[in-house]
């Protein structure tokens, strides 16, 4: 608690000096605002944002985000237990997983546009794909890596093999879930940006576009700040929650 | 070949029973014996410890009466049925504590309850009862991050008990303990063996452990396993930790220490020549 507190102390000592730093650079060397907006520009744009003409943007890239990220982890987690499950599934699948995941998936994105258009569809699939791979190799990995020990203890006690999935190998496999979950919130928001820049009516990614196109550098500066503070959040959010479902393992002595 | 036992067993019907067991695992380098023609009878209410050094095929004799592993030739029986699968008359206790880290102390001893489709709601008073017995009461609703490992060993005990099984198997359950602790548990299993009287077929590689708890201790060969010996151990109970010392207690332990050294002979070709 008190190195916790030390942290945030210090981080806000540093971060207020980089600021003046930044704002003392820019009005000493006279730099451009088109190149390098001040602090001071930068919190105007934020505010202005903020104070309306954003919120449209920001609903449109976080609701895209968390229904992609819910779908691809979702769907990660349902396949990733029956191929950990099934060795004949596992057979089949696994190559075609591997040429996937070989695939950079932003790559994706333009075609994605083409068959599913400028909305929110676009994007969830597009974070959906992105979001798969994380989860879906740990939901396997940890499956599998079921104590030997605990599968005789259950198979001893007659377990069904739907008690043993629930009860033993999925809690047993949590935590490198919710590991896999954590990479793919970042990810997620990712490839809501992504799909964003090549091509969609809202969010964030079309407001740095379009503030790129009118070269309002301050309004870029401002929804990067944004967007890292969103990012900070959801990852904040999920390692609280991996914390509180997984407590046996920050228990652990 | 008849073994001591099989002679002087009629007193008590037979609730466990290896009939000339054979089991051969099946490796990339070929099979590898476990266990060959072994017999071991166990009766109701009788405490039988098998000795055997490591490797010999105790574990391998532990999955086959639990029906996790199918005999390659003749056959285990529990009172009197072929066994072919997990049965809810046996009880097991593993080596490691094997307790779930997400449950609870009684939520972990209730899991063969759930597992066996029986009535949760029924069993809790039991398993209560269960985990006064191993004088864990305090600690029903604490997890097992929260105990000590003789205290974890002790959940596995009245877990391998709450479904009321006639025979409890228990493979090595204190050799990852602290010899201090091991003489507790070795104490605290006689007593919960005396108040409930089960039948156990205790797997150990300590001799002293062996002599202590058992009515019965049978001697394994090394691999493949073979029955030995099978000596009978008619100290009076409750048997006290300093009776460790007396003479009787000695003569036993210095007779299955003999068995152990021959063993080592007889795998040393140069050694037995000499
Ligand atoms: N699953 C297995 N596959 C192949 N060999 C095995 C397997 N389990 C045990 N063995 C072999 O069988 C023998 C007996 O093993 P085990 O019953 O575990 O011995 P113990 O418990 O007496 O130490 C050992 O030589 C071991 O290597
Ligand atoms: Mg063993």
């Amino acid at each position: 608690m008190k190195a916790t507190l030390q942290n945030i102390g210090l981080f806000l000592i540093s971060g207020t000096l980089l600021i003046l730093f930044w704002q003392f650079w820019v009005v000493w060397f006279e730099v451009p605002s088109y190149f390098l907006p001040s602090p001071e520009a930068t919190g105007e744009a934020l505010l202005y944002g903020l104070s309306g003409p954003y919120y449209p943007h920001i609903w449109a890239t976080l609701s895209a985000t968390l229904y992609g990220y819910v779908l691809g982890c979702g769907l990660a987690i349902v396949t990733g237990v029956i191929v950990a499950e099934t060795p004949l599934v596992e057979k089949i699948l696994t190559p075609y997983i591997v040429a996937l995941q070989a695939i950079p998936k932003v790559a994706l994105a333009p075609l994605i546009i083409v068959w599913f258009g400028y909305g929110l569809s676009s994007k969830v699939i597009m974070v959906a794909m992105i979001c798969f791979f994380p989860v879906f190799v740990n939901v396997v990995v940890g499956i599998k890596a079921t104590d030997a020990n605990l599968i005789s203890l259950f198979r001893a006690f007659s377990a069904s093999r739907w008690m043993m999935l629930w009860h033993l190998k999925l809690p047993g496999a949590a935590s490198m879930i919710f590991a896999g979950l954590q990479v793919s919130i970042v990810f997620a928001l990712i490839g809501t940006i992504v799909t964003e820049f090549v091509a969609s009516k809202l969010g964030l990614g079309v407001l740095i576009s379009s503030s790129m196109t009118n070269l309002n550098v301050a309004n870029m500066f401002a929804i990067i700040v944004l967007l890292a503070v969103l990012g900070i959040a959801l990852n904040e959010i999920m390692r609280v929650v991996h914390r509180r479902v997984v407590f046996w393992e920050s228990n652990r002595n | 070949m008849k073994t001591q036992h099989e002679e002087d067993a009629t007193a008590l019907p037979s609730v466990l029973r290896f009939d000339a067991v054979g089991l051969n695992y099946k490796t990339r380098s070929g099979t590898t014996t476990a266990l060959e023609g072994l017999n071991i009878d166990i009766a109701e209410a009788e405490f039988v410890s098998v000795l055997g050094p490591s490797g010999c095929g105790k574990s391998t004799l532990m999955k086959i009466a639990s029906g996790l592993l199918p005999t390659t030739s003749g056959s285990a029986k529990l009172s009197g049925q072929v066994i072919t699968g997990p049965n809810p008359e046996v009880g097991v206790v593993f080596q490691q504590p094997t307790l779930l880290p997400w449950k609870t102390v009684l939520e972990n001893v209730l899991m063969p309850i759930r597992s066996l489709g029986l009535p949760q709601k029924q069993y809790r008073s039991r398993a209560m009862q269960l985990l006064d017995l191993v004088n864990l009461s305090d600690f029903a609703n604490n997890y097992p991050y929260e105990l000590s490992g003789g205290m974890q060993q002790r959940v596995g005990i009245a877990r391998g008990l709450v479904h009321d099984p006639k025979v409890l198997l228990m493979d090595e359950p204190f050799a990852a303990l602290d010899a201090m602790t091991r003489e507790t548990m070795m104490g605290e299993l006689q007593r919960i063996w005396m108040e409930t009287r089960k039948s156990v077929l205790f797997i150990t590689h300590s001799i002293p452990e062996a002599v202590f708890l058992s009515d019965r201790v049978v001697t394994l060969s090394q691999r493949p396993g073979r029955v030995i010996d099978d000596l009978r151990i008619d100290l009076p109970r409750p048997r006290q930790l300093q009776d460790m010392t007396s003479a009787e207690f000695g003569a036993h332990s210095a007779r299955l220490r003999q068995l152990f050294v021959d063993m080592a002979k007889s795998a040393d070709p140069q050694e037995a020549t000499a």
